[in-house]
């Protein structure tokens, strides 16, 4: 297991190193500069900012210079935010992200895996069609037009919950929400799938001959092999629900990265688009590799050597 | 009825379901089981035999399947008529079952022992180092070497005839007055299998279980079986003492099944078989099932052949026998 890990994390580096090379190249690629804003700036200033954060040198140096740094763990400095680095930056920002994240994550599993189960025991019947129709709106629906559908409903007419605010927990609610719909209607019918595949082996037969209850024979013998494709669906799903909340931030103005990430892209702030592009791929990567332990440790038949 | 009956099946009916179109698996079977006895059933794929066993324990999936009518009984109660958790107190307790494929039939992602021990923590409600003490005991009973080490290992670290011992050490381990076993050596080697049928028959007289087996393989039922009931099409065609259906089989297919039988005594050039293919049990023929493929079709065979008494042990349903 340890040399799995060893050999996944060696594995990671040329990954980072084409996205490295391919964002550096394809930011420059963009129309505009970090200093060609709304604001005119006198050409001397351009010039001295450029030479500044070293962007007058020519490109294969700036690029061989942001290896370096990248290799001494500095993501660079924000060209928008005079003073402030992209680390900082990140450590900002991603405590909100990962709150926001991790409860959508949550609701994802607990209702998701909850509903394909129900779905799959009650197979072909009203409730299984119910909740499969409510999940394939829950993929169709995009999370700008559900927000704000739950913003009037929950924040409007009820009042029970804000509509922008955030600090408290419950202001967590209403996008965590909006931001796992998706990932409820995915993971409950993928779950739903992989069950009803369990459910028709002949170990499951054989189980219920032994006399177990049902609820023994699914969730002690079914639901280990149901539950496998899920397993390989929440890593990048987490990933996508840490780094990916862009709109959710933006309806329910969440200062997360997601903010950023856009405010960056427009401002071209190179470093910090670079920067939150390779540690989202960083994330992603070890969330595959979490993925391919935890998948190790549920089918024994898998080892790792 | 008398005690030592124990297990009496009658008209049993299971038909599936599907697209407008009803397939009727087991339609009508009846039969006894003596205490002590085994019973053989003996048919080609698709006859309904494993279907006649997994409707006694009710453990036919809805859909698409249904036991649309008939009785079991098994200790003077009817198990079609029971509880859910009346007939769950049975399964595996005082009815177990071995399946056919023992590469599919446990479970890959538990340790052997996690399944053994569930059953007798289930149903004689041992303590969890009582079952694992439980457990090792019948591993070893089965003949499995080094059972306290192995007993943490998956079923795929297992070959497929340990396998099958498994199953055997899981069914018996609650020492149950009936024992079904669907074809217990189909998915096994020819070496295997005779292993593992000396085993369940070793283990039949010690623990004293009644034996149904299910087979297509008259060469197993010869020498395991008091009693055997051959099915056809959802149906059985000829019931009779071991030793007598071998000798003077009735039923034109018992006939052209043993006949099937390659014998190594005779200088065969060919191996004989029933010309034609099983009937599509959505679709049966009018009259006798096996008609099409009978050599002997008479004009009555048109109509359904009531099964008929041969002698006190012996029966038949086929228009020849009046």
């Amino acid at each position: 297991m340890l040399k799995l890990i060893i050999r996944r994390l060696l594995g990671m580096i040329p990954v980072l190193f084409i996205i490295i090379t391919l964002t550096f190249f394809l930011i420059r690629l963009a129309p505009g500069n970090p200093f060609a804003n709304d604001k005119a700036f006198p050409e001397e200033v351009i010039q001295a900012l450029n030479k500044q954060y070293g962007l007058d040198k020519p490109l294969h140096i700036q690029y061989f210079n942001y290896i370096t740094e990248l290799a001494k763990g500095n993501l660079g400095p924000s060209t928008r935010y005079a003073g402030k680095t992209v680390n900082e930056m990140i450590a900002e920002h991603l405590p909100t992200s990962l709150a926001l994240g991790l409860i959508a994550y949550g609701f994802a599993l607990i209702l998701g895996v909850s509903i394909g189960i129900i779905s799959s025991l009650r197979q072909n019947s009203s409730l299984d069609y119910l909740s499969m129709a409510i999940a394939m709106f829950g993929i169709s629906i995009p999370s700008f037009v559900l927000g704000p559908l739950l913003v009037i409903v929950f924040s409007l007419t009820l009042f029970w919950l804000p509509p922008a605010r955030w600090g408290e927990p419950k202001h967590l609610i209403l996008p965590a929400l909006t931001l796992s719909a998706i990932y409820i209607a995915y993971i409950a019918r993928l779950t739903r799938s992989g069950m009803l595949e369990v459910l028709r082996a002949d170990y499951i037969r054989t189980a219920r001959a032994k006399g177990l209850t049902e609820s023994v024979v699914v969730l002690r013998h079914a639901l280990r092999g149901g539950i496998i494709p899920v397993v390989s669906f929440t890593g990048p799903a987490l990933t996508f629900l840490l780094a990916g909340t862009i709109v959710v931030e933006k309806i329910f103005v969440i200062p997360g990265l997601g903010r950023i990430f856009i405010e960056a892209a427009n401002s071209r702030d190179y470093f910090v688009v670079m920067g939150l592009t390779l540690f989202v791929s960083i994330l992603l990567v070890i969330m595959n590799l979490l993925v391919d332990i935890v998948i190790g440790l549920l089918d024994p038949r898998i080892s790792y050597k | 009825m008398s005690t030592n009956i124990i297990l009496s099946v009658r008209n049993l009916q299971t038909y599936f379901y599907g697209d407008g179109s009803v397939v009727k698996a087991v339609d009508g079977v009846s039969f006894e089981l003596k205490k002590g006895e085994t019973l053989g059933i003996v048919g080609e794929s698709g006859s309904g035999k494993s279907v006649t066993s997994l409707s006694i324990l009710r453990l036919i999936a809805y859909p698409p399947g249904k036991i649309i009518g008939g009785e079991v009984v098994f200790d003077n109660k009817d198990l079609m008529k029971l509880s859910e958790s009346e007939i769950r107190r049975i399964r595996g307790k005082r009815i177990a079952m071995i399946f056919q494929d023992p590469m599919t039939s446990l479970n890959p992602f538990m340790t052997i022992g996690a399944q053994l021990k569930e059953i007798t923590e289930l149903h004689e409600g041992l303590s969890s180092s009582q079952a694992r003490k439980k457990a090792i005991e019948m591993l070893e009973l089965v003949g499995i070497s080094d059972a306290s080490r192995r007993i943490d290992d998956y079923p795929h670290q297992f070959s497929g005839g340990m396998r099958q011992r498994v199953m055997i050490a899981m069914a018996l381990s609650c020492k149950p007055e009936l024992l079904i076993a669907d074809e217990p050596t189909t998915a096994l080697d020819v070496t295997i299998q005779a292993q593992i049928l000396e085993l369940i028959k070793g283990l039949k007289e010690k623990i004293g279980t009644s034996v149904i087996l299910i087979t297509h393989d008259l060469g197993i039922v010869a020498g395991m079986t008091d009693h055997i009931a051959v099915m056809y099409a959802g149906k059985i065609v000829e019931y009779a003492p071991t030793e007598e259906l071998f000798s003077t089989p009735h039923h034109p297919y018992t006939k052209g099944l043993l006949k099937s039988v390659p014998d190594p005594m005779t200088d065969q050039k060919q191996l004989f078989q029933i010309p034609g293919l099983p009937p599509d049990l959505s679709r049966l023929p009018k009259g006798c099932p096996f008609s099409p493929r009978c050599s002997n079709v008479k004009a009555e065979c048109q109509e359904f052949p009531p099964i008929k008494q041969i002698n006190a042990n012996h029966y038949s349903a086929c228009w020849l026998e009046n």
